[in-house]
């Protein structure tokens, strides 16, 4: 059972969408971060496949845990607890990890949390920069998701400000690369090209910044289009497009974006510091820019290492022994997954009695 | 010995523990769309009923399928993962083998046929029901029509296409307990069981976007 201990050993899975990853830590110690990625696979239908992803999370699971506990040197008897994502993400390659995590924990006699996915991409930095302070300003953004979050216990309060109303922000990073004939993911590409580029070439908009617009929402639809359609109007000129100067110049319009809204969240609520995360965290330019603005409006900036930006288990067992420490209460062996998980729900807690349950089974297993 | 069987490939959610003369707990429940829920507590009731510990478990079966992707990976994985954890073999065998060993049919030949969705039905034919004559395959009912012709018919499949199955035999659904009773006699004749990987016999749906160039309206 756990107990209150303040560094629980945690082995964490993440299959949300198309990276299979097991993380183990040690309180808010990393010691291992594996993950496989099936990104090549889906590379060619210009965006993650649902089956081809789920397909790949079952192939890769049982190899990436055994990497993982190799990678960490510990042994899966002394894990004090077994977390998964439960949501939110793509239902099919969700319920690959979340029948995993609780085969594991259930042949372990191991209490099992399932946790959202979330609040994992921002737990995650207790393993780069230490305990979270609380409350902590955090702006999300990859693929699948672009939020502004506040949360006062990562593991009971997470309050959503703002989100996209269309296009999360790595969505619009592969829609241009796309329309630029760049490959997937968009990402790394556009940010390498935007280097050698003129952020100020050309004015893109900026979505949702007028004053009568929600403050932290966003939308990278109209910028998406606006780029496609300026760059459509200079091949039908038979004009040359230029490449650097476009990526640069629609790169600084989603970061000034992210950065503006970021920044004033902070300064509306009175926190001050800001913590970075998903994929897009990787972006060099997002990097570079939330650090001036944050500096000249005395925030404290927390951004991870790139590869706990991306998905990755090391985030879910970060947030796993976050429960454990707190004594929250273990999820039942009926957990599902939710691919519409809210962000409200940090983790999802078993029904009392089935939390009983969990350690009268316990008891009855492999290692008791 | 103790084998602990699994099958989630159809609607039902199966499991079974047998000691290798006889099943001795066993649970079934058909929910097409809760198989990731119900599996585990199933285990567990399966393993409280016989008063016994998942580390008793010396190996492990999981029906293979075909059968929709989503369920089937639910048993798959579970399986594998008990595997890992528990340093013991996990064997497949296929889902259809189960329900022909269920039939108990000593004279064939019959065809075995379940719910592919999508009006297809995943299927195979049978001399008896420990032999197997064709690999599994996907198709349209009425497109196997002359080859089933006059044939028992076993499984769900069956059941929902008539025309195509007009003997439908029993059961309508797989059982744990049947493939761990064929499972245990397979072994204890010295046989190597199949390795437990997915037939899913249909590719991903996914199309690989034709023009990367225009995504704006004229
Ligand atoms: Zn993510």
């Amino acid at each position: 059972m756990a107990d209150s201990r303040d560094e629980p050993l945690v082995l964490g899975i993440e299959t949300s969408c198309d990276e299979t990853g097991v993380g183990i830590v040690h309180g808010t110690t990393l010691l291992a971060d594996a993950v496989a990625s099936s990104v090549d696979e889906h590379a060619r239908f210009g965006g993650v496949v649902p089956e081809v992803a789920s397909r790949a999370h079952l192939e890769a699971m049982v190899p990436t845990i055994d990497r993982a506990l190799k990678e960490a040197g510990v042994s899966a008897k002394d894990l004090d607890g077994i977390a998964v994502t439960a949501g939110p993400g793509l239902a099919g390659a969700l319920l690959v990890g979340v029948s995993a995590a609780k085969a594991y924990a259930y042949a372990l006699g191991k209490p099992l949390y399932g946790v959202n996915h979330l609040a994992s991409h921002i737990c995650v930095d207790q393993l780069e920069h230490g305990p979270l302070p609380e409350p902590t300003m955090a702006l999300l953004v990859s693929g699948g998701h672009s939020s502004l979050l506040l949360s006062a216990d990562i593991t009971s309060d997470v309050r959503p400000l703002g989100s996209t109303i269309d296009d999360a922000a790595g969505e619009a990073f592969d829609k241009i690369a796309r329309v630029l004939n760049l490959g997937f993911p968009g990402g790394p590409v556009i940010d390498r090209y935007a280097r050698e580029g003129d952020p100020a070439a050309i004015t893109f908009p900026r979505g949702l910044t007028g004053p009568r617009d929600p403050a932290y929402d966003f939308s990278f639809s109209g910028l998406k289009t606006a780029v496609a359609r300026w760059i459509e109007a200079r091949r039908a000129a038979g004009e040359e497009v230029p490449v650097r100067d476009v990526a640069a110049s629609f790169q600084e319009a989603v970061v000034d974006v992210l950065t503006r809204k970021a920044v004033r969240a902070c300064k509306d609520e009175g926190v001050d510091h800001l913590m970075i995360g998903g994929g897009v965290a990787a972006n060099s330019r997002l990097r570079a820019l939330a650090q001036e603005r944050c500096e000249a409006a005395g925030i404290r900036l927390r951004v991870p290492r790139p590869k706990l930006c991306t998905d990755n288990g090391a985030m879910v067992a970060a947030l796993g022994a976050e429960m454990v420490a707190r004594n929250r209460s273990a999820s039942s062996w009926d957990l599902s997954a939710d691919s519409s998980l809210p962000v409200t729900d940090p983790h999802v807690p078993g029904r009392t009695h089935d939390h009983d349950h969990v350690h009268e089974v316990s008891k009855e297993n492999l290692y008791s | 010995m103790l084998l602990l069987a699994l099958d989630t490939a159809t609607p039902a959610v199966t499991v079974a523990l047998h000691d290798g003369t006889d099943v001795i707990a066993s649970s079934s429940q058909v929910d097409a769309r809760r198989h990731g829920e119900l599996l585990l507590p199933a285990v567990d009731r399966v393993l409280t009923e016989a008063g016994l510990g998942l580390d008793a478990v010396t190996a492990i079966v999981v029906g293979t399928g075909p059968g929709p992707y989503t369920g089937l990976r639910v048993g798959l994985m579970t399986a594998d993962t008990f595997g890992l954890a528990l340093g013991v073999p996990v064997h497949g065998l296929c889902t259809l083998d189960g329900l022909a060993y269920a039939a108990d049919i000593e004279k064939g030949p019959f065809v075995v046929a379940t719910d592919a969705r999508r009006k297809e039905v995943y299927w195979a034919r049978y001399a008896d029901s420990r032999t197997r004559l064709t690999d599994p395959a996907v198709d349209r009912p009425a497109d196997i029509a002359e080859q089933v012709a006059d044939l028992p018919a076993v499984g769900a499949g069956a059941l929902l296409y008539p025309d195509t199955f007009p003997r439908v035999h029993e059961p309508e659904h797989v059982s744990a307990a049947a493939l761990a009773s064929l499972a245990a006699e397979r072994l204890a004749a010295g046989e190597q069981l199949p390795a437990p990987r997915p037939l899913y016999l249909r590719r991903p749906d996914a199309q690989v976007p034709k023009n990367y160039k225009v995504v704006t309206p004229k």
